[in-house]
């Protein structure tokens, strides 16, 4: 189980506070009006941003003070998900060694990740050369490699058609499923949530609502939701 | 975790800057501290430095005045050979001081192709000498900078903003003032500062163009006191006066417009839909080509003279170049050991005292440096024995502020673009200078060895003040040469000093940009 | 090759002066270059001396000063050559140096006795012009003329500072008149010789200041008999170049012995033709041919070095208050 404990999260002056828990193996949308908080708590769980009060436990060990790279975490940011400089193949390497000295099972390990996404014998090709939904499976494919236990995905697919974005989430979900994976991503679109989440938080105005049950939650939403929704 | 967490470590740079702020005030001090009786400064100091101030300030004014028509015809014209004429843009600011003064004077001089050209109107030769002399030859050295400077600001400007411009149909002075004008407030004051910084330690261009001793700079000074007074008291007094008078401007300049950049890569016109009739043409056409010709000509001239004495070269030119090369090679290593930590520091936010730490090369005295790394190292060792290494490391503080000012923008991109991601990696320290820092910083890496390299080969630096029969550089040599009469072989060995620089600096930042994805 | 003796010397220093005795001589730049008499003095005194001589090149007359006084007592060199006159009295003022306790024929305008500082060349200044020139005749008639002058700034120059004792020797207290006269015919004012001698050749100026010994240069090495130093009835000032022991050497006779073999044949026959300037011992085989076609002026100035150093702050005032209108 992932725990904020009365968390408070300081992102240069913007203060979030979170007091939840997301059971493991979840999919949870994080969902909310712009800048009412949803990167900065992905951010805190990441550990890019300081908790000031309060602290973070994944499965009850208290990780608020590990480095973003000890963290049993993976994300996916807005964009800048790979390095424009490396191969495909070497951006997926990362998720196993971040000092990319791989062994040859290693490769053979990245060679499958691809393959997994759709994208065999494509490895040795630079970001620029790929279109934005094979990004965005090289991406996911790192994901799937790091093998860590949370995966933050903040809007990673946002620049892709609907359908490109639909099959990435569908994708996501399956991968998520297959390593048992718990994961949080940001959505403007309640139908992304309604898609693939098992589980929806809510964020606005500084504070980070524990998770409700998609269903019920977009059945009976509450007010602050229910403006945000704009009252459909 | 009080702060963000952070992909490299601010620690190297934060060190960096405390060596390099520790050399040049600690040899200050040397200087300082071996003083015997000394006198305060006179009269005549004063009116150097007011002399200083002024020519600088001049110099500044003017370079940055042209700079802006120029680099606004460059930015928004195509025309064959534009790339040439920008990489011709860096060649007069890497020339030895003594071989642009020659090269202009045979453009300008009284027996000059300018009075030449005059004389077949029947008109008087030009005459250079004096204040408007010396700032003509600092406009010459410091335009092409301050316009590559400017020319930067208009290639940042977001391609959207020129069209959305085009839509709305501004003409020339809505142009100015909605787009132009924001712009230029935060280029300018940057390239002010630069070029002025530049100007204040002039010595040789501003004693023979300036034509007598009214054109004293603080420089000569600080060479007064040290050889005609030997007061190094008021050596030392001068050098803090110099560097608090370059400090401040820098200062101003940088909270004015904070992190601006060379940048590499400025061959791509800015799409633009403006400037389009006849009388914008002729008038970017003008400019373009006035800048050229006034470039140009000079550097025919030192190529024109050095022809007829490249050919007979003595062999100790060919070993002084080699020492150059291996001199400019170290300097250049230096320096990316001292900019690259620099540069990252102030990429993690950590500017200020950095940037100005940074600044501390252009402002010091390379005399005042010498003479104190001199009397720190002579208790330990034989200084001559080291005067190699010695001009190695003045000459790569002196190109300090240029590197710092070109990776600075670039390594707070790269951090910015993709800090997040290394750390969620958990890629370390290392791995991310190796696998990201480094590859993603090449271009500019790469322009920033070749500008050292360049300033290296062509400084005379501190050599003079140590140098034995065997460690002649080039530009020492090409002292020597005239000083033993043989004037076409300094030509000659200045023509290859031109070449060796233009062309260290052609490959290095070449090979940077090869194959470097943006 | 000698860069990477030199890297090699920096390991191997002390192994060697333990072996040979090394004596260490600070100089002028132009001295040590390839092309100033600095290789060839150093072959020839190596053949009998039996030790290693190791020229230290610094920059001109009065930075070699300014650096022997910075290293004080301790300085690294056994012998300081290439002071001039008009630095001697400071020399002489450190307390540095030692009586040299040579004695030779000297061949100079002046009559020389010092005990500490001893000449190994000289010359007389003088404005070098093309022969086609209608030169002036005297410092005044340059002053009252037309003609463009390059001159070299005292403060940094030593030949700078010969000018300015020149007038002043000629002329006494009328000195600051004259340059006032002379202000309009300087076209430029350089920091060393090298700056100003090139201007002349690129034809910024009718005369430049230098030696009556530069046009010797054009006409042995160049074949070029096209210049000539003009003859002024005042008298030309001489630089008379010096060299001495430093007191603090710990080889006090080798010291002694490269200064008398700095007054013999084997030196004084090496400078005219390095140096361009006269020995000070003329060689047994007599100058070089070329430089019987040299112009001498009928009259000699020099003045003590006491009273050079006395009149030197007083003469650069007069000089910047005339320059500087």
């Amino acid at each position: 189980m992932l725990k904020l404990e009365n968390c408070v999260i300081d992102n240069g002056g913007f203060f979030l506070a979170a007091d939840l828990a997301v059971e493991r193996g979840r999919i949870v949308a994080v969902i909310g009006p712009s800048g009412g908080g949803k990167t900065t708590l992905l951010e805190a769980i990441a550990g890019f941003l300081p908790v000031i009060e309060g602290a973070v436990l994944w499965r009850g060990r208290d990780i608020t003070a590990l480095a973003p790279g000890a963290r049993p975490v993976a994300m996916l940011f807005q964009d800048g998900n790979l390095f424009p400089h490396l191969s495909a193949a070497q951006n997926v390497g990362l998720g196993l060694r971040p000092d990319l000295r791989l062994s040859r099972d290693q490769w053979q390990t990245v060679e499958d990740a691809l393959a997994r996404v759709g994208l065999s014998g494509l490895g040795q090709r630079k970001p620029a050369a790929l279109s934005g939904g094979q990004r965005a499976r090289v991406a996911l494919s790192r994901l799937m490699v790091q093998h860590r236990d949370i995966m933050l995905l903040d809007e990673p697919f946002a620049a892709l058609g609907p359908a490109l974005k639909a099959e990435m989430l569908v994708l996501v979900a399956e991968l998520a499923r297959e390593s048992g994976a718990t994961v949080l991503m940001v959505s403007h679109e309640p139908e992304d949530a309604r898609r693939i989440a098992d589980e929806v938080i809510f964020v606005d105005g500084g504070q980070a609502h524990p998770p409700l049950g998609t269903k019920a939650l977009f059945a009976s939403p509450p007010d602050a939701l229910r403006a945000y929704l704009g009252g459909d | 975790m009080a702060r963000r967490a952070q992909p490299l470590g601010a620690g190297p740079g934060i060190g960096a800057a405390a060596c390099l702020a520790a050399l040049i005030l600690g040899t200050l001090a040397a200087v300082a501290w071996r003083a015997e009786a000394g006198g305060g400064l006179t009269a005549a100091d004063w009116a150097a430095v007011r002399f200083t101030a002024l020519q600088a300030a001049l110099s500044a004014s003017l370079s940055v005045a042209l700079a802006i028509p120029v680099a606004r015809a460059l930015a928004r014209r195509r025309f064959a050979g534009r790339r040439a004429l920008i990489a011709l843009l860096g060649v007069p600011f890497i020339l030895p001081v003594i071989v642009a003064v020659l090269g202009l004077l045979q453009v300008f001089g009284r027996a000059g192709w300018v009075s030449e050209a005059l004389g077949l109107f029947g008109l008087p030769p030009v005459r250079i000498y004096g204040l408007h002399g010396v700032v003509l030859a600092h406009v010459f050295l410091n335009l092409p900078l301050a316009t590559r400077l400017i020319l930067q600001g208009w290639q940042e400007v977001p391609a959207e903003r020129f069209r959305l411009a085009a839509q709305l149909g501004f003409g020339p002075w809505a142009m100015l003032r909605l787009i132009e004008v924001p712009m230029l407030r935060q280029v300018v004051p940057g390239a002010l500062a630069v070029v002025f910084a530049i100007c204040l330690t002039s010595f040789a261009v501003a004693l023979t163009l300036g034509g007598g001793p009214r054109a004293t700079t603080i420089e000569l000074a600080i060479y007064q006191s040290f050889r005609f007074d030997f007061d190094l008291g008021r050596a030392a007094l001068l050098s803090g006066l110099q560097i608090v008078l370059t400090t401040g401007a820098a200062v101003v300049a940088l909270r004015l417009a904070r992190g601006t950049g060379f940048g590499a890569g400025l061959d791509r016109p800015v799409q633009r839909w403006d400037g389009r009739g006849a009388p914008a043409r002729a008038g970017d056409a003008a400019w373009i080509g006035g800048t050229a010709l006034f470039l140009i000509l000079p550097l025919a001239a030192i190529a024109a003279s050095g022809l007829a004495g490249f050919a007979g070269l003595p062999p100790a030119v060919w070993r002084a170049a080699a020492v150059s090369l291996a001199v400019a090679g170290v300097s250049t290593g230096l320096l990316l050991l001292m900019a690259l930590p620099m540069a990252g520091a102030v990429a993690l936010g950590r500017y200020g005292l950095i940037e100005v730490a940074g600044l501390l090369g252009l402002a010091a005295s390379p005399l005042v440096i010498g003479t104190g790394l001199f009397i720190l190292l002579r208790p330990y060792t034989d200084p001559t024995a080291l005067a190699l290494p010695v001009t190695a490391l003045v000459n790569a503080v002196m190109a300090l502020p240029f590197a710092l000012r070109i990776l600075v923008p670039r390594a707070s991109e790269v951090v910015e673009r993709h800090g997040r991601l290394a750390l969620s990696l958990g890629m370390g320290r290392g791995a991310f200078l190796r696998l990201v820092f480094l590859p993603r910083m090449r271009a500019q890496i790469g322009f920033a060895a070749g500008l050292a390299m360049a300033l290296s080969m062509g400084d005379l630096g501190v050599i003079a003040l140590f140098a034995g029969a065997e460690t002649a550089t080039l530009p020492l040599q090409v002292y020597r040469l005239m000083g033993a009469y043989r004037m076409e072989a300094a030509a000659g060995a200045a023509l290859l000093l031109l070449a060796l620089s233009v062309g260290s600096f052609w490959i290095l930042d070449r090979g940077g940009r090869w194959h470097a994805e943006a | 090759m000698r860069h990477l003796a030199f890297a090699a010397g920096l390991l191997g220093a002390t192994a060697a002066s333990a072996q040979t005795p090394e004596l260490t001589v600070y100089t002028y730049d132009s001295f040590v270059s390839d092309w100033g008499p600095g290789p060839q003095v150093e072959a020839a005194f190596e053949e009998t001396c039996g030790c290693d001589l190791k020229l230290v090149g610094v920059e001109d007359g009065a930075a070699l000063l300014a650096r022997v006084r910075l290293e004080g007592a301790h300085s690294g060199a056994d012998v300081v050559l290439g002071l001039d006159t008009n630095l001697m009295a400071a020399a002489h003022k450190t307390g540095l140096f030692a009586p040299h306790g040579v004695s030779a024929d000297f061949d100079l305008p002046v009559a020389w006795d010092d005990p500490v500082f001893l000449p190994y060349d000289w010359g007389w200044f003088a404005f070098v012009h093309d022969k086609g020139f209608d030169a002036p005749a005297s410092l005044r008639s340059l002053a009252d003329s037309d003609a463009t002058i390059l001159i070299r700034d005292p403060r940094s120059s030593t030949p700078g500072l010969g000018l300015l004792m020149w007038v002043r020797a000629a002329y006494g207290d009328e000195a600051g008149a004259i340059w006032e006269g002379l202000a309009d015919n300087i076209v430029t004012v350089t920091k060393g010789w090298s700056e100003a001698y090139g201007l002349f050749m690129e034809g910024e100026a009718d005369m430049v200041l230098s030696y009556t010994t530069s046009p010797a240069y054009h006409l042995i090495a160049e074949e070029d008999d096209s210049k000539t130093a003009a003859i002024f009835d005042e008298g030309h000032y001489m630089q008379v170049e010096v060299a001495a022991m430093m007191a603090a050497t710990d080889q006090p006779e080798l010291a002694g012995e490269f200064l008398r073999f700095m007054v013999s044949d084997r030196f004084q026959s090496i400078i005219p033709t390095t140096n361009w300037m006269y020995p000070a011992v003329t060689p047994a085989g007599g100058l070089p041919e070329g430089f019987e076609t040299l112009a001498r002026p009928g009259k000699s100035l020099l003045l003590a070095p006491e009273e050079a150093a006395a009149l030197r702050d007083q003469a650069l005032a007069e000089w910047r208050a005339a320059l500087s209108r």
